[in-house]
């Protein structure tokens, strides 16, 4: 049963007063999902794991976790365990009695409790390390012995609290394959708390992006980041350019548009589109639009003036004046070729693939 | 890497040829607690030192004969009203300093963690009864316990009791009872201090390995917040065992603590060595109780986890 929901949120709020930190959200995740709740600070994401942990209830609605309804069950009876963004290490316990102290209320017996605090030790690289003192562990190992102890409990939900926030950035892109791969090996649900949608789209089966309390939208990394379905989502997962557009024929699956610099373009209705007049939003990201080089061409072309560019490394980000459009592109172009040689005010074409324009909700 | 560990080498090397003595860290910390420590070292050292020498003395009459004996202490351990008011004496603050902890443990849970906006209210409120005289405070405890007392008179009034209990006042426990009450706040703000620096995720953290409210304090409320209670059990143990006012005013005969035996000899008496002999021997064995106490505690905890 791949697709058996192992927790599903039936029309859960939270209020605080008239403030509501989730209004009506509905949500199944899948058992065996790596899944990640993302969105900026106060949009209800942290509320959401809570109210899965149990550390807080919802104002109404019900949580679900593998069929069981949760409402009054307390936190420390749910099949959940969580890493906590400080990572909340005991201080007055060592590595080793970190890791079992959610075993010794099992009651197993002494090897099989060393047996299990040395496997969960292994799975996070840091075997060996039983003996040591709580405040003597890097940010690193904190996380790792964090992420032991809940994995050891053999939760049927983890839940990450934005666990990757206090590291530095390399250190950061190595959890991030590390947990992907841990979660692959256990199997077991992951649910990430993170406001870094990087993090979101490199590690998760499937992204729930949140504002305001509510979910906008819930796919795979790929499809939210090329089809977001609004403008607000679009934003918050990277550079987009946004295009003014009218919408010459609305009918089945597809909208044709009429757009400012690119045309007449055909493209998917977007799930939560919602028709404005006439009027609508294109967006293309940065990177869908290349520079074409010396007498390179492409199907579907737009011509325009470098305004600005900045030099990112590997990549330069350029701002191209295009003319009867509203507002300059921005282009991510790969270094490979000399863009972040090319002089302001040189005119320049980009190619681009229409597949690559969607139409979104404002 | 290596540069950065070079760098400090060389840095180090740099530090020990110029030898620059108020420069360090060291240095300029023992300046800072210079002025108290030179002051605490005159008023306490020299004081003790005075009192140690004085039990290998003997007193004859008026004059103090300085040869060196042990008589005093043969004195002050083995005579028996010595003896009896000693172990009274470490029976009363230790009861005082374990009653006083395990009843301002609660209150400063209570503080710490419900106490939302109004922390500092409560614990204004708990400094109140310091704003009248020590000596005010024991006479209202007289007032409470008294044979015409508040407590003897709601009891005959309730019809519990059919004529006023003598066993309230001028005893071991009315002591017990006053030294309680006035060392509340010296137990209340060290254990509330420690638990205000508990990490509130700990707690969520032994809940969500499956600790339900009790097991998660024994586990890691309380022995995080050991640091608190070692400090108030020292603090009121330690002075109890020396308080003379409180025994005076209401322990009556039975509730006579070493300290007054010692104030006698330095006083009335005019024996300044037996005095120094008890009071040298009293500090030696609250040192040991204490001690004692705080080892416990700690083993106690240990086996919690």
């Amino acid at each position: 049963m791949p697709d058996r929901s192992m927790i599903e949120i039936r029309n859960v709020t939270r209020s605080y007063g008239t403030f509501k930190a989730l209004d009506d959200a509905n949500l199944a995740i899948r058992e065996g999902e790596f899944f990640s709740l993302l969105g900026p600070s106060g949009c209800g994401k942290t509320t959401l794991l809570r109210m899965i942990a149990g550390f807080d209830t919802p104002t109404s609605g019900s949580i679900l976790i593998d069929g069981q309804p949760m409402d009054g069950i307390p936190a420390n009876r749910r099949p959940t365990n969580m890493v906590f963004q400080s990572y909340a290490i005991f201080p007055h316990l060592n590595v080793e009695q970190n890791v079992a102290y959610g075993l010794k209320r099992m009651r197993l017996d002494a090897a099989e409790e060393k047996r299990r605090v040395d496997e969960a030790l292994a799975m996070v690289s840091l075997a060996g390390l039983g003996k040591r003192g709580a405040t003597e562990l890097s940010g690193g190992q904190r996380q790792r012995v964090a992420l032991a102890r809940a994995l050891v409990m053999r939760p049927k939900v983890l839940l990450l609290d934005e666990p990757l926030s206090a590291l530095d950035k390399k250190l950061r892109e190595q959890m991030q394959v590390e947990l992907r791969r841990l979660q692959q090996a256990v199997g077991i649900t992951f649910i990430l708390v993170t406001h870094d949608q990087y993090e979101a789209l490199a590690m998760s089966d499937r992204i729930a992006v949140m504002f305001g309390g509510k979910i906008a939208q819930v796919a795979a990394p790929k499809e939210i980041y090329q089809r977001p379905v609004n403008r607000q989502v679009a934003d918050f997962l990277g550079g987009m350019n946004f295009i003014k557009a009218e919408i010459v024929d609305d009918a089945g699956t597809s909208i044709v548009v009429d757009t400012l610099g690119f045309g007449r373009v055909k493209t998917d209705k977007p799930a939560a589109y919602v028709k404005n007049g006439s009027a609508a939003t294109i967006g293309i990201r940065p990177e869908r639009l290349r520079v074409l080089w010396d007498d390179a061409t492409a199907r579907h072309e737009v011509a325009g003036t470098v305004v600005e560019r900045h030099y990112f490394g590997e990549i330069t980000h350029l701002i191209v004046e295009v003319p009867g459009m509203d507002r300059p592109l921005s282009v991510t172009e790969t270094n490979d070729f000399g863009a972040d040689d090319l002089p302001l005010g040189a005119t320049i074409r980009l190619g681009y693939d229409p597949d690559a324009l969607v139409a979104m909700a404002d | 890497m290596t540069a950065a560990a070079e760098g400090s080498i060389a840095y180090r090397k740099a530090r020990q040829n110029a030898k620059p003595l108020l420069q360090s860290e060291a240095a300029r910390g023992f300046a800072l607690v210079s002025p108290t420590l030179a002051f605490a070292v005159v008023m306490l050292l020299v004081p003790i030192l005075v009192v140690i020498a004085h039990s290998f003395w003997t007193q004859n009459y008026l004059t103090v004969d300085y040869t060196f004996t042990l008589e005093q202490y043969r004195i002050a351990l083995t005579e028996p009203i010595y003896r009896d008011l000693l172990l009274r004496s470490l029976f009363i603050s230790f009861s005082v300093s374990v009653l006083t902890v395990l009843l301002a443990y609660p209150i400063a849970y209570y503080i710490s963690f419900h106490g939302g906006r109004h922390k500092n209210l409560w614990l204004f409120l708990i400094t109140i009864p310091f704003w009248t005289s020590y000596l005010l405070r024991v006479m209202s405890w007289k007032v409470i316990l008294g044979y015409n007392g508040v407590l003897n008179s709601g009891l005959l009034g309730l019809g519990i009791i059919d004529e006023p209990s003598t066993a309230l006042l001028y005893n071991s426990s009315a002591v017990i009872i006053t030294l309680t009450h006035a060392w509340a706040a010296f137990a209340i703000l060290p254990i509330f201090v420690s638990l205000e620096k508990v990490d509130r995720t700990l707690i969520e953290a032994a809940t969500d390995l499956g600790d339900g409210p009790i097991r998660s304090f024994l586990r890691v409320t309380l022995p995080l917040s050991m640091t608190g209670v070692i400090s108030a059990l020292l603090i009121v143990m330690i002075p109890t065992v020396g308080d003379y006012v409180t025994p005076k005013l209401v322990g009556g005969k039975d509730g006579v603590m070493i300290s007054n035996a010692i104030q006698a000899q330095f006083g009335k008496a005019l024996n300044w060595p037996l005095g120094a002999a008890l009071s040298v021997s009293t500090m030696l064995v609250v040192s040991a109780m204490a001690a004692a106490s705080v080892l416990l505690l700690r083993l106690l905890v240990r086996r919690a986890r």
